[in-house]
């Protein structure tokens, strides 16, 4: 009889269940170290935003002459975080209001409701929005519409001569105080109700 | 030379083991239904999609060699493509409309499966699968919009980003994922092209594998038949002997319905792309442009409806539980309605929930492309001639009523918003004192002009109001041609005796 040149498999023994289970353990956890290996490195750059250290820099935006009282007037100042090639989409604008000699107010250009840009208009002395025809008032407050809470600001200074506003960026619900539904809003509802 | 060829193809399958995959496919059947009655063409529309995501990925493929994710170079890039590349414009256009086909056709064939049954036992996974499929599909759509880098992509990113924001606990920070950083901008697009270009592509085509793995394991659906309900006990044993009775294969006996199918979509993207050309891009993303006015792409029109049509009271439920949940929820149909009959003649609320979601859906949409809750900001002041032989403060009002905004929300004479009721209509229903109240105090989504216009000027405009109610309802003819230009001669042969002071 020709000997069986391949190996039978009585000749090699059995491999207990035990030493199994442990294989198999250890397949899967090599597996999953290696994905970690590489999904941990890849989060940090999906996840990880670009803090950078000038995100809360004062931005110079012109003299206060520049800014008759009781005016409404945009301004462009470079973003809180503009990346090297960001072009014009590093820029940001916002709406000052000289709102007297020593006071004034720089408002975000995002409508509170969903976030589009809100334009001033000087005749209606309104802010519009042309999204959802959201509208606020000069001094930020809502006039009409579905905007929840009064426009964002950003934090404005007079700094050694110079109007400066702080670079943030678009406004988030939780950095808004709870200012809720302004006075004009409300009388709106009411007599909405009532009519 | 045709038996050396066979040789060699005979020896690839042989070393590639592709004979058995060959005889599966080949073997491979189908319920007898779909090849034999005419209702085999309510179940090509899956195929179609796969048809639809490869010329996606031809012409897909084709735009990213020249397009440049910069937000310096990419709107730029693309009306080099619209312009000098040629062929560019025209796959510009079949990717677009592509992608209209794509959303188009996974929904009409999510309604299919609903209306006919077919997640139901063992099929469950199939809809599962589908609906991260559909989610796939959105996100591609969404994605794609940034890339054409103008306003109306941007602002709804914006617009995303900003609902995104009042997600409870991790709105904030998903907000910054979705921008990769403050605001739109060089990063945002990076990271849109690297998720549109490569990660949803092959999470798609990952997928589909599995979709279409799951279409084979479990069989395709036989088209239902009232008072044959799915019981899990029998099903499988009862489907595999009805299609084994039936002996109709998938290759060609159905196969050639889903081809003439795709080709029939194809004809049509080809068609409208041809014919309509590329979309966009229209004016570029500079954050610091506020005259726009931006409109999402038609396949979220309906929310940029619903978002204005909602309730306040509704924003949390709108805009943050509903897109949270609909994902959940839709996967969970099969789990809660897996069994039981499947004809839609037993299954009248499976119908009229596909049929009511068309009917919001259609709805919303075309209110979204004509949307008449915003300020109409292009209207033109009405001209002078029209207001001739008007009293001074007509003329006075008619100038204060554009200026101060009125006429973005309102008519009141031949132009106007409609945001705003029609002032002719108004004045038809309120007294004086009560528009008066009105125009000071605002009502509703009309604001207070107490602060902003004078007594005066508050008087014109409703003298001018007034007006404009009282000609509007004279007849057309004394109103346009006749009266206007007699008032016109008369002022030409008098100047100065009537019209603006």
């Amino acid at each position: 009889m020709e000997p069986d040149p391949k190996p039978s498999a009585a000749d090699c023994p059995e491999i207990p269940l035990a030493r199994r289970q442990f294989l198999a353990m250890l397949v899967l956890g090599m597996g999953g170290l290696a994905g970690t290996a590489l999904l941990v490195p890849w989060m940090g750059l999906f996840l990880a935003p670009h803090h950078r250290s000038d995100l809360d820099a004062w931005r110079d935006v012109g003299e206060p002459d520049d800014f008759p009282v009781g005016e409404t007037l945009k301004v462009i100042f470079r973003d809180p975080e503009p990346l090297p090639w960001a072009g014009y989409s590093g820029r940001s604008a916002a709406w000052v209001r000289r709102v007297s000699d020593n006071e004034f107010a720089a408002f975000t250009t995002y409508c509170t409701h969903v976030g589009c840009a809100v334009r001033w208009e000087e005749g209606a002395q309104l802010f519009m929005c042309p999204c959802h025809g959201g509208a606020f008032h000069a001094n930020g407050m809502v006039a009409a519409g579905p905007p929840p809470r009064p426009l964002d600001r950003f934090p404005i200074r007079v700094h050694d001569g110079r109007v400066e506003i702080q670079a943030v960026g678009m406004p988030r619900p939780d950095d808004a105080p709870e200012a809720g539904r302004t006075p004009g809003q409300d009388r709106g509802k009411d007599r909405e109700l009532g009519s | 030379m045709k038996a050396r060829l066979r040789r060699i193809g005979s020896w690839i399958a042989d070393r590639a083991g592709l004979e058995p995959i060959f005889r599966f496919l080949k073997e491979y059947k189908v319920p007898p239904e779909l090849g034999r009655t005419k209702k085999g063409w309510f179940w090509v529309l899956g195929q179609a999609l796969v048809f639809v995501f490869l010329a996606q990925v031809v012409t897909g493929t084709g735009l990213a060699m020249k397009y440049i994710p910069s937000p310096v170079h990419a709107w730029d890039s693309l009306q080099f493509l619209n312009n000098e590349v040629m062929w560019g414009g025209f796959v510009r256009a079949l990717h677009y409309f592509g992608a209209s086909a794509m959303v188009v056709l996974v929904f009409a064939h999510m309604a299919r499966i609903v209306i006919t049954g077919s997640y139901k036992f063992p099929r469950e996974l199939n809809w599962i699968t589908g609906v991260v499929l559909l989610f796939l599909v959105l996100a591609m759509a969404f994605t794609g919009q940034l890339l054409r880098w103008d306003h109306h992509g941007v602002a709804t990113v914006d617009v995303a980003a900003s609902i995104l924001g009042r997600f409870p606990l991790v709105g904030p920070w998903l907000m910054e994922i979705v921008l990769s950083g403050q605001t739109v901008g060089g990063a945002t697009l990076s990271r849109f092209f690297a998720l549109h270009v490569i990660v949803f592509p092959l999470l798609i085509v990952a997928m589909i594998g599995v979709h279409l793995y799951l279409a084979l394991a479990n069989g395709v659906s036989e088209p239902p038949k009232a008072g044959r309900p799915v019981d899990p006990a029998t099903y499988r044993s009862w489907y595999e002997r009805h299609k084994e009775e039936g002996n109709t294969r998938f290759f060609p006996d159905v196969a050639w319905r889903e081809v003439a199918f795709a080709l029939l979509v194809y004809a049509v993207i080809f068609g409208l792309a041809f014919f309509l050309g590329p979309k966009g891009p229209g004016a570029p993303p500079d954050p610091t442009f506020t005259e726009q006015v931006p409109r999402p792409d038609w396949y979220f029109l309906w929310l940029y409806t619903l978002i204005w049509y909602k309730p306040a009271a509704l924003d949390a439920v709108v805009l943050v539980w509903f897109p949270l949940l609909v994902f959940p929820a839709l996967m969970l149909l099969p789990l809660l309605f897996g069994t039981g009959e499947r004809a839609p003649s037993r299954r009248p609320w499976a119908v009229v929930a596909v049929g009511g979601a068309f009917v919001i859906w259609a709805t919303l949409t075309a209110f979204g492309l004509r949307p008449h809750w915003i300020p109409n900001f292009d209207t033109d002041p009405v001209p002078a001639a029209m207001l001739a032989g008007a009293p001074p403060e007509v003329h006075a009002g008619a100038a204060v009523f554009y200026e101060r905004g009125c006429q973005y929300c309102h008519v009141a004479y031949d132009r106007g918003g409609d945001y705003g009721p029609d002032l002719n209509q108004s004045v038809a229903r309120l007294s004086r004192e009560e528009m008066t109240v009105r125009i000071m105090m605002g009502i509703g989504n009309m604001p207070a002009y107490a602060h902003i216009l004078s007594a005066s000027e508050v008087d014109n405009v409703l003298a001018y109001i007034y007006w404009a109610a009282e000609r509007r309802a004279r007849p057309a003819e004394e109103r346009d041609a006749p009266g206007a230009s007699d008032a016109a001669e008369r002022e030409a042969a008098e100047p100065g005796r009537e019209g603006p002071p």
